[in-house]
C-alpha cells in the first residue's frame, strides 16, 4: 500500500484525556536517566516555583504518541507501521508540564513527502492543560519505506 | 539512578559563551534499561525487546527507542539549567540505530552499549534571554542524534 498524499492537513478527534501522576512523572524520568530533583521530589520542584513535580523535557511523547496513533490506523493514509522508522521528534514547551495536569492532545497530519516508494509522514500534536493553557507542540516525523517489491521495481 | 540531589543555580546568561562546554556524560543502556522505558512510554514496539521481531524486520538485533536516546541526552542540560521547566525546545533526527545486544552470560540487565553525550553552547541570544544548547551524541564513536538542540530559557 502507497502513502496518500491528499490527506494532508487532515485533523483528528482529540485523544483521550491522559492525566499526569507523580508517579508517571517519576518511572518516566527515571527510565531516560534524569536526575534532576524536580523530578522526583515535590518539594525540590516547589522550590523552583513549580505548583509540583516538573516532567522532563520529553515527557509529551507519552501523550504525542497516543494521539499520533489515529494517523497511523487512518487506513486512508495508508502507513505499514511495521515498515515506519521514526526519523525526527521536536518538542516546543510552552508551559512546563506539571504532575496533576489532565493533558489534552490533538494531531493533525502536517506533511507528507512521498519518497520514491515510500513516504515521509510528519504530525503535529498540540497539547494543553484542562484549563487550555498551551503546554507543548510535539512535531513528530516517521519514515515509512517501501515495502522490499516496491523498491525492487 | 535518580538520587536527589541539590539542584545547580541557572546560569548567567552574561557568564555563558558560544563554543563553552556545560557538560558531557556517558548513558550505559541494558535490555533491562529497554523494557523499563517501552512501560514508562507506553511504547511497546516489539523491536526495542524481541530479537526475531527486530530481525524479520531486517535489523541486525534489538535497538534503543530513539526516544530513549533523545531524552536520556538531555538531561545534563536541565542539570546545567538548574530547572527543567527552563528546557523551552529541543529537537533531534535520529540518524543510526542504537543496537543493545542481550548479555552472553550473567545479569540480563548488564548494559551492552553506552552512548556519550557532549553539550555545547551553541548560539547565545541575549536580548531574548535564551541560549541553545548543541548535543553530540554518540555510541562507538558514531553519531546516533543529528541536529540535536535544546533551546533554554535563562
Amino acid at each position: 500500500m502507497s502513502i496518500n498524499p491528499a490527506l494532508e492537513g487532515r485533523e483528528y478527534p482529540p485523544a483521550e484525556p491522559f492525566q499526569v501522576s507523580r508517579e508517571a512523572v517519576r518511572e518516566f524520568a527515571t527510565a531516560v536517566q534524569a536526575s534532576h530533583p524536580a523530578h522526583h521530589d515535590v518539594d525540590a520542584a516547589r522550590a523552583l516555583g513549580r505548583g509540583d513535580l516538573v516532567a522532563p523535557p520529553t515527557f509529551a511523547v507519552i501523550v504525542a504518541q497516543r494521539a499520533e496513533a489515529a494517523v497511523v490506523a487512518d487506513d486512508e493514509v495508508g502507513i505499514d507501521f511495521s515498515r515506519v522508522v521514526h526519523a525526527d521528534e521536536r518538542f516546543t514547551h510552552h508551559s512546563p508540564i506539571l504532575a496533576g495536569d489532565t493533558l489534552h492532545a490533538t494531531v493533525r497530519l502536517e506533511r507528507i513527502r512521498v519518497m520514491g516508494a515510500g513516504a515521509m509522514v510528519t504530525t503535529v500534536v498540540e497539547v494543553a492543560a484542562e484549563d487550555g493553557t498551551a503546554r507543548s507542540t510535539v512535531t513528530s516525523s516517521l519514515l515509512v519505506r517501501a515495502d522490499d517489491a516496491e523498491e525492487d521495481a | 539512578m535518580s538520587t536527589p540531589q541539590t539542584p545547580a543555580q541557572t546560569p548567567d546568561i552574561a557568564a555563558v559563551e558560544k563554543g563553552q562546554e556545560i557538560g558531557r556524560r556517558t548513558v550505559a543502556l541494558s535490555r533491562t534499561d529497554l523494557i523499563r522505558y517501552a512501560a514508562a512510554s507506553g511504547d511497546h514496539n516489539p523491536i526495542h525487546w524481541n530479537e526475531r521481531f527486530a530481525r524479520e524486520v531486517g535489523l541486525d538485533g534489538v535497538i534503543a527507542h530513539g526516544m530513549l536516546t533523545m531524552g536520556a541526552a538531555v538531561d545534563l542540560v536541565t542539570e546545567w539549567v538548574g530547572d527543567p521547566g527552563r528546557v523551552v525546545d529541543y529537537q533531534a533526527r535520529f540518524t543510526k540505530p542504537v543496537p543493545v545486544p542481550d548479555v552472553a552470560s550473567g545479569a540480563p540487565d548488564a548494559p551492552t552499549a553506552e552512548l556519550r553525550i557532549v553539550g555545547t553552547v551553541g548560539t547565545v541570544d541575549a536580548e531574548a534571554a535564551t541560549v541553545r544548547v548543541d548535543l553530540a551524541v554518540t555510541l562507538d564513536e558514531a553519531k546516533v542524534l543529528a541536529k540535536s538542540q535544546v533551546i533554554v530559557q535563562l
